[in-house]
């Protein structure tokens, strides 16, 4: 059983204009097994949040904890923090040529294992997962995103999180520019990983369609900075209906 | 880094392709003075073009009238039988025959100076199976003079073969190295400078290749204080390929500086450079020229010209210059590329976000970096050596 407790959280930019605050006050547990979905209007924070939690060092938290287990996840460095088994699916994930989709997966198993994968099953599971998302083999000797079309790269977020078996997933957009085919394929990825390790997960998302395939138990919109609503999956339906104008009218962003 | 995704300060400057418009430029690299003798030239300032990047002021008086003697490297030679290796005076017929002739006035002193050039040749018609490796180690005291050094490797015509001259310890060293590819032949030279940190070496490489002969010219370089190559090729007749590789790795207050001059004389000769470089540490710097002339003779040319520089940390600063002049519309291909990236922050973000620790990230991008190259260089003995070498800078480089 794993918790991750976001208290009173408050991360703020530096821009050319002085500090900005983007975070006023969040508070959200997710517990192994649940999925919580954070929705709001573009600028609301949500991808900002998903950030400070993975411990980007472009955000700057000034106020609030985190904590995976009670450890406080704030002190630890990026890497630890993935280690510790917190992952985040990036929306605009980073090309790093030279570097091939196989000796990165290696790496990085290696790395929050804390060993070497044997190579035997290592292969079979890579293959496995690889298939289950409708990626052609050839795939693992292209380098990391370079020359991905949008599906790809989203496909190959899903098949880290399903090789690298986190305990926490923030999702982050992950639905955005995936075509129907696509997002299933993506959603049965995350349901998939889920399913055999009961990781928690949070799904930071703009648009309700994602949640087709993956249900959620928890629904919060988050808006200007901060959860406005909470609710379970009913609360989606009514966004999907009535949009994010009621909770923008009175916020002052 | 950024060279390495399309960012914005990374996208490749300057990349583009000469068509069939000539461009005739002011004052062509043509036109550059060369002698044999030193009196020729004046001493330099470090205002000149060719001079412009360079640490004068470490060169230990080497553009002027410092001391200089015979090299005396300690030599260990290694490979097939059938390479006749000679010592011979420089009034040999041979010494001189790549039509090398100093273009300034250390490689003019170091020409004056040298009284014996170390001659290696790969006998024509004769295909050596294993690389001829060439060990030159300087241990010279701090205070001595400086070293001038003559060497000539000869390709004889339809043979092939791989020659590697591997250059370690501290000297103060002024090198002119002359490279004949005979008609037919095809040479894979590899120069590596592994010098100790105290080393200067200034150095002057010149090929000249044969009709349908071609050169791969790998130049590895890893140590010194102030490394400076200079490497001219010209063409002796229609057919002939140049193919330059490098690599280089600068520390914490080296100065490495490359500069390639091409000479496009005969028609339908080729040449393709492609030299990669990373750098680390305060005040690392690393200069590339890469200057190519196509002549009105050299029709039907085909050649392209790529820097591409990595820079780790802060501190650290890479010069890139191509230069084309073309004075023929009547040609295949000619582009050049150049670009200069830093490591990125946000590919080691997306790096540690999969748990990879820094130094593992930065080491898996920067063996990426130099994948491609290394991948072209394809001489085992070279590669091992390169990765090793690349290995050994980063354990001890600064983590920033």
């Amino acid at each position: 059983m794993t918790t991750l407790q976001i208290t009173g959280l408050h991360v703020s930019v530096n821009t050319e204009e002085g500090a900005k605050e983007i975070l006023r006050g969040v508070d959200l547990t997710v517990r192994s097994g649940e999925t919580h979905a954070i929705m709001g209007p573009n600028g609301s924070g949500k991808s900002t949040l998903a950030y400070s939690i993975a411990g980007h060092p472009k955000y700057v938290v000034t106020s609030g904890s985190v904590t995976l287990d009670g450890s406080d996840v704030l002190t630890m460095s990026v890497d630890e923090r993935a280690r510790a088994g917190i992952f985040l699916a990036m929306q605009y994930p980073v090309e790093v040529p030279g570097v091939t989709v196989s000796n990165f997966l290696r790496t990085a198993k290696t790395a929050v294992d804390g060993e070497a994968p044997k190579l035997r099953t290592w292969v079979k599971d890579m293959k496995e997962a690889m298939g289950a998302l409708r990626m052609d083999p050839a795939f693992a000797e292209r380098n990391v995103n370079e020359g991905f079309s949008g599906g790809e790269k989203k496909r190959h977020e899903i098949l880290q999180m399903e090789l690298l078996r986190p305990r926490m997933a923030i999702l982050d957009e992950t639905d955005s520019g995936l075509d129907v085919d696509a997002l299933r394929i993506v959603s049965e990825g995350v349901n998939r990983a889920k399913e055999s390790t009961d990781c928690g997960v949070l799904l930071i998302t703009h648009y309700t369609r994602i949640l087709r395939y993956i249900k959620p138990e928890f629904v919060h919109v988050f808006v200007a900075g901060r959860i406005a609503e909470e609710g379970g999956p009913e609360l989606a339906e009514q966004l999907e209906d009535e949009g994010y104008d009621r909770f923008l009218a009175g916020a002052s962003v | 880094m950024s060279l390495l995704t399309q960012t914005p300060q990374a996208r490749p400057v300057g990349e583009h392709s000469h068509g069939a418009v000539p461009t005739i430029p002011d004052s062509s690299r043509a036109q550059r003075h060369t002698s044999y003798a030193a009196a020729d030239f004046p001493v330099p300032t470090g205002r000149e073009e060719e001079w412009r990047f360079t640490p004068m002021d470490r060169l230990r008086g080497l553009q002027s009238d410092a001391p200089m003697g015979e090299a005396r490297y300690d030599i260990h030679a290694d490979g097939p039988a059938a390479v006749i290796r000679e010592r011979v005076s420089t009034s040999d017929p041979r010494v001189g025959s790549s039509g090398l002739i100093p273009a300034d006035r250390p490689g003019a002193r170091a020409w004056e100076v040298a009284q014996r050039a170390a001659v290696l040749t790969v006998p024509a018609d004769t295909e050596l199976d294993a690389p001829y490796v060439v060990q030159l180690r300087a241990d010279a005291a701090a205070d001595a003079p400086a070293w001038a050094d003559h060497a000539v490797v000869v390709a004889g015509r339809h043979s092939s073969s791989t020659v590697v001259l591997r250059y370690s310890g501290s000297a103060t060293v002024v090198g002119n190295l002359e490279v004949i590819v005979e008609d037919g032949a095809q040479l894979t030279l590899v120069t590596v400078q592994e010098w100790a940190d105290d080393t200067v070496e200034l150095a002057r490489q010149h090929a000249r290749i044969g009709r349908d002969a071609s050169l791969r010219h790998i130049v590895v370089t890893l140590g010194g204080d102030v490394v400076r190559l200079d490497m001219t090729v010209a063409y002796d007749g229609p057919g002939g390929s140049f193919e330059g590789l490098g690599v280089y790795f600068a520390d914490a207050g080296q100065h490495l500086e490359h500069r390639l001059f091409i000479d496009h004389e005969a028609p339908r000769c080729r040449s393709n450079v492609e030299y990669k470089g990373a750098l680390q540490g305060d005040s690392a710097h690393t200069v590339w020229i890469g200057d190519v002339l196509i002549r009105s003779a050299a029709e039907g040319t085909d050649t392209y010209e790529l820097n591409r520089n990595l820079v780790l940390t802060e501190g650290a600063r890479a010069d890139s210059v191509p230069n084309l002049e073309i004075e023929t519309g009547q040609i295949t291909r000619a582009g050049h590329a150049s670009a200069t990236g830093r490591f990125d922050d946000e590919q080691l973000f997306y790096l540690q976000a999969r748990g990879i620790p820094q130094d593992v990230a930065r080491r898996l991008v920067v063996r990426g970096f130099f994948a491609s190259i290394v991948g072209r260089i394809g001489v085992p003995w070279v590669v091992g050596h390169i990765m090793e070498a690349v290995e050994r800078e980063l354990a001890g480089g600064v983590s920033a």
